[in-house]
């Protein structure tokens, strides 16, 4: 210690040192502390209002609803007859467009058992979209059983490979909540929104099915595999959300195969003997028309269905299809 | 007066504001009960709980505010909370001095060496803060990955300075350089892998050790406890909590660790402390030997709490503020200045690279380890039923301290300490137990939300939990669903009239309603003897005497004629007596059949109506597994557990 006026000198310098550095750090906490200060706490989850996201229409034109029904046992050639019907394919898709197709693919049951979207019918839908120009087809659902099992045994994700589309596979990152404008009960729920980016034209194809709780797995009751979250508590009003599927997704057409029908023991199925072969292929505009009719396959009529009256009432199509003056061929 | 007199009466004062304002978060009538007291304050002084909440949701909750004033004074004199506030701290010293009492003044020194296993402390506190700093990574992560690039460069520059920041305060040099960029490194790597997804997140699990939550944890359900069996009672009942007796026995072993080594529990595992010593390090007034000039007699370490070793270079970061030192020195080299000690300083903990890198990558990866049960999402436990207002799993676990104040200020004393139900992230939080307490959860009663510390129950009026005023569309607030075991029931399943169920229901209109149901009772098929119109002789018959004339027991013809049902009012083995106004008319003939019946009321829950209080469940009496009992489901904090449309 030779020069202790020049240490203290040193230590005050490293004091005031200290001090700045404590006073900055005082501030930072204090100004953290306030920046995140929250007095009343956070909110219910029944409060939080998160980002709703909504499907867009696809729906043609209002006034222009056209349907086809053909009549023939091969899924391939009355799909071409029933486009044909309709002016062709290109009619609906244009060139560069990206085609969105929502399959049935709910069980994980091989294709001859029509519990699921027939993948040669999906195959030549898709090959028909490219070959009206469109840039890209991708194939999604949020199927009932594990999807990649459901996309494996039905035939449906070999099918998609075949023609070059691609599969979107549900993650749990895709689904967005909405809620259903003049909807009751698709409130804030989550619905597979991500496969609907981007997407210009979205086509349904479903099979004709027997349905417990609901009369008929069709066309409209295919989009319930949007639909994500706890799902199955729709079951207990399942015609007002069938209806309300109706307004939440308008599809540029459906397709509604009514090649097989599934008679009893739907929606699974499960036995050859549940099947009975109806010959039939429908291609509507309108969702309601074409389940309006599909459900005569089944030997009932639309007013054995409440929720096709309930859609109709909504504004969503017409059970009365006669009115669209469907074009009826035969396959050769 | 002495300045460690001074320090001694600050650990008294404290100590004993604690256990007070413990005392009056009982539930009763007396002036000391339940007054309105800050019965939260300790929790809210602590930096450590203001610094986990902030980290998992990034807010700052109502009282945790007054943590600033304890990291501002902590910031200008280091771990004064230590050695002159903290409860457990207090009690840590004063058992520490009975240990050490009458021992050798080389003993003494001895046991308060500084040890290299102090460390422990700081890779605890790394752990726990790394385990709730996952929402704030993933979110870091999300926005980073999924914006443009500028917004990446700032997000990737701000992990930088914090990854630097904390690197820095365990080490210097190359060592903080070279950690700063492993930490960005993976950070990178966790985004890459985990992009947005849902694994990564947060739990806060500093309550498990941080001392203030403990010894609440402790006190409030393992010694007030003892204390309510007392003929001078703090409660009006004797309170039990599962399993208290593991909390009781953590808190005894802390305890008893002073007598191997003074404040065991401060200097090796406490997180705060760890925290306090972090934030204090360069702290303006510390304690400095004025001159190197000493003879290292050592003296001043015999009573050292901290161990931080004040005749050699003095560990800044170890001392809890004692002053022990002050007065030992004969020689008076030793005080608490601003000067920077004479034999040096030492203010960082020693960890090393490996070691903290260690510990932050375990704690980050605690929690998407833990989601794997899927215990937040599908696979949740339907037998965790939550107080009322409790949020959503995942936000739940992400402010709960598991401090046990709603289990204390709970008046049917329902809410408990869960154990494994809620998965090992969910121990000690708070899960309703129908049976253990004195009633089901009241319905005019909100308490645990206004105790809540974090807001992990947030605060309810009674209105919002009522469903009435503003939140009549809402309806009541929902923590569970009542279900009806008709396997178990009395009337269901044992031709009982029961239904104490559907009495003690307070919803209006009854979420419990009944259906009556006629039950022929067992052997109950009989030949009638004589009969006129009042009275029935049965052929052998051993009927139990008077006990079918309780009002529950009809008689009925079972062949053709009048089918009408007649209340019995006496019998004895072989005969019985209809209600003089329900006359036989025609008295039933020798050798016609009757059946006794018995009217049953059978109990239905309506989900529409039900609260999930357990009121039922508490009254039913089935007295081991109840008939009637209470599962999470329908609980208005998730949608994903909904029951009706």
């Amino acid at each position: 210690m030779n020069h202790p006026e020049e240490d203290r000198a040193i230590d005050r310098r490293q004091f005031l040192k200290r001090s700045v550095k404590a006073g900055i750090a005082i501030a930072g906490a204090s100004l953290f502390g306030y920046a995140l200060y929250d007095p009343t706490g956070p909110v219910s989850s029944e409060d939080r209002v998160p980002g709703l996201v909504q499907l867009p229409s696809f729906s043609p034109s209002e006034d222009g609803q056209r349907m086809a029904i053909v009549t023939g046992a091969d899924r391939v050639a009355s799909i071409n007859l029933a486009f044909k019907a309709l002016g062709g394919i290109e009619t609906f898709v244009k060139q560069g467009d990206r085609v969105l197709i929502k399959v049935n693919a709910a069980f994980a049951s091989p294709a001859f058992l029509c519990a699921t979207t027939n993948p040669e019918l999906l195959a030549e839908v898709g090959r028909l979209c490219f070959k009206a120009g469109a840039s890209s087809v991708i194939v999604t659902d949020n199927p009932i059983n594990n999807p990649e099992s459901c996309f494996a045994l039905s035939g449906l994700g070999e099918a998609v490979r075949s023609i070059g589309a691609s599969l979107m596979l549900p993650r749990d990152a895709f689904f967005k909540p909405t809620t259903v404008s003049g909807g009751t009960l698709i409130k804030n729920w989550p619905v597979l929104y991500t496969p609907f980016e981007g997407v210009d034209k979205l086509i349904g194809i479903a099979p004709v099915k027997d349905h417990h709780r609901s009369g008929a797995s069709m066309s409209m009751k295919n989009w319930y595999g949007l639909i994500g979250g706890r799902r199955n508590i729709f079951h207990q009003n399942i015609n007002d959300f069938i209806k309300e599927l109706g307004l939440m997704v308008r599809p540029t057409l459906v397709v509604l195969d009514g090649t097989m029908t599934m008679m009893t023991n739907g929606p699974t199925g499960g036995s050859l003997s549940d099947l009975k072969a109806t010959n039939t292929m429908i291609v509507s505009t309108d969702q309601v028309a074409a389940d309006a009719f599909g459900v005569t396959l089944l030997g009932k009529t639309a007013l054995d269905l409440p929720y096709l009256q309930k859609a109709e009432a909504a504004g969503v199509g017409t059970a009365y299809y006669e009115s669209l003056h469907p074009i009826r061929v035969q396959t050769g | 007066m002495r300045i460690v007199t001074v320090r001694r009466i600050s650990q008294t004062f404290f100590l004993l504001l604690f256990v007070w304002l413990c005392i009056v978060s009982s539930f009763g009538m007396e002036w000391w009960q339940l007054r309105g007291w800050p019965v939260n304050w300790f929790l809210q002084l602590d930096p450590l709980v203001a610094l986990g909440t902030m980290l998992t949701t990034g807010t700052l909750y109502g009282g945790l505010l007054w943590a600033l004033v304890t990291i501002i004074l902590t910031i200008l004199l280091g771990r004064f909370f230590c050695g002159w506030v903290c409860p457990f701290g207090a009690l840590h010293h004063l058992v520490g001095f009975l240990g050490k009492w009458g021992k050798s003044a080389s003993y003494k020194v001895a046991i308060n060496q500084y040890h290299r296993h102090h460390s422990i402390k700081y890779d605890v506190l790394l752990f726990l803060l790394a385990a709730a700093a996952g929402t704030l990574l993933a979110e870091s992560i999300r926005i980073a990955f999924n914006n443009s690039l500028i917004h990446w460069i700032l997000i990737a520059a701000t992990v930088c300075l914090a990854a630097l920041a904390v690197a820095k305060s365990f080490s210097k040099g190359k060592r903080a350089a070279s950690i700063c960029l492993v930490l960005i490194g993976v950070w990178a790597v966790l985004g890459f892998f985990f992009g947005a997804g849902q694994m990564l997140g947060a739990s806060l699990q500093t309550g498990l050790l941080d001392p203030i939550p403990l010894v609440h944890r402790s006190v409030n359900l393992a010694l007030l406890s003892l204390a309510d069996a007392n003929p001078q009672k703090l409660s009006s009942s004797q309170r039990y909590y599962e399993g208290a007796w593991v909390i009781g026995a953590i808190f005894l072993g802390a305890i008893l660790l002073n007598l191997k080594r003074p404040r065991f529990y401060c200097r090796f595992l406490c997180p705060l402390g760890a925290l306090l010593g972090l934030l204090g390090r360069f702290s303006l007034w510390k304690i400095t030997k004025k001159t190197d000039d000493c003879r290292h007699c050592k003296l001043c370490e015999a009573n050292c709490e901290g161990g931080c070793e004040p005749a050699a270079a003095i560990r800044t970061n170890e001392c809890v503020l004692c002053m022990n030192c002050l007065q030992e020195c004969k020689h008076d080299f030793i005080t608490f200045g601003a000067l920077p000690s004479s034999s040096g300083e030492i203010a960082s903990p020693e960890l090393s690279r490996r070691e903290v890198m260690t510990t932050l990558l375990s704690g980050v990866a605690l929690l998407p380890m833990l989601n794997l049960s899927g215990s937040t999402v599908r696979n949740y436990n339907p037998a965790v039923i939550r107080p009322p207002g409790a949020l959503a799993e995942a936000d739940f676990l992400r402010r709960c301290l598991k401090c046990g104040q709603c289990m204390r200020i709970c008046p049917t004393n329902i809410i408990q300490p869960a154990g494994m139900e809620a998965g090992v992230e969910g121990l000690w939080t708070p899960i309703l137990n129908f049976r253990i307490g004195t009633s089901g959860c009241q319905l005019n009663c909100v308490a645990c939300s206004f105790v809540c510390p974090t807001a992990a129950i947030r605060p309810l009026s009674l209105d919002e939990k009522r469903g009435r005023n503003d939140f009549a569309a809402r309806g009541p607030l929902r923590i569970g669903t009542a279900f009806v075991d008709t396997g178990r029931c009395l009337p269901w399943a044992m031709d009982k009239p029961c239904i104490v169920c559907q009495e003690n229901c307070p919803v209006s209109p009854k979420a419990i309603f009944v259906r009556e149901f006629f039950s022929t009772i067992r052997g109950g098929v009989l030949e009638v003897r004589k009969a006129d119109a009042l009275t029935v002789e049965f052929r052998n018959a051993a009927l139990p005497p008077d006990q079918l004339a309780t009002g529950d027991y009809y008689l009925r013809r079972i062949e053709a004629g009048e089918r009408e049902r007649k209340l019995i009012v006496g019998n004895t083995a072989s005969l019985a007596t209809v209600r003089p106004d329900q006359p036989f008319s025609p008295p039933p003939g020798p050798s016609a059949r009757l059946e006794i019946q018995v009217r049953l009321q059978r109990p239905q829950v309506d989900v529409k109506r039900c609260i999930g209080c357990g009121i039922c469940e508490h009254e039913c009496p089935v007295s081991g597994m109840r008939a009637v009992r209470v599962t999470a489901e329908n609980e208005s904090r998730s949608r994903n557990h909904s029951l009706l449309l």
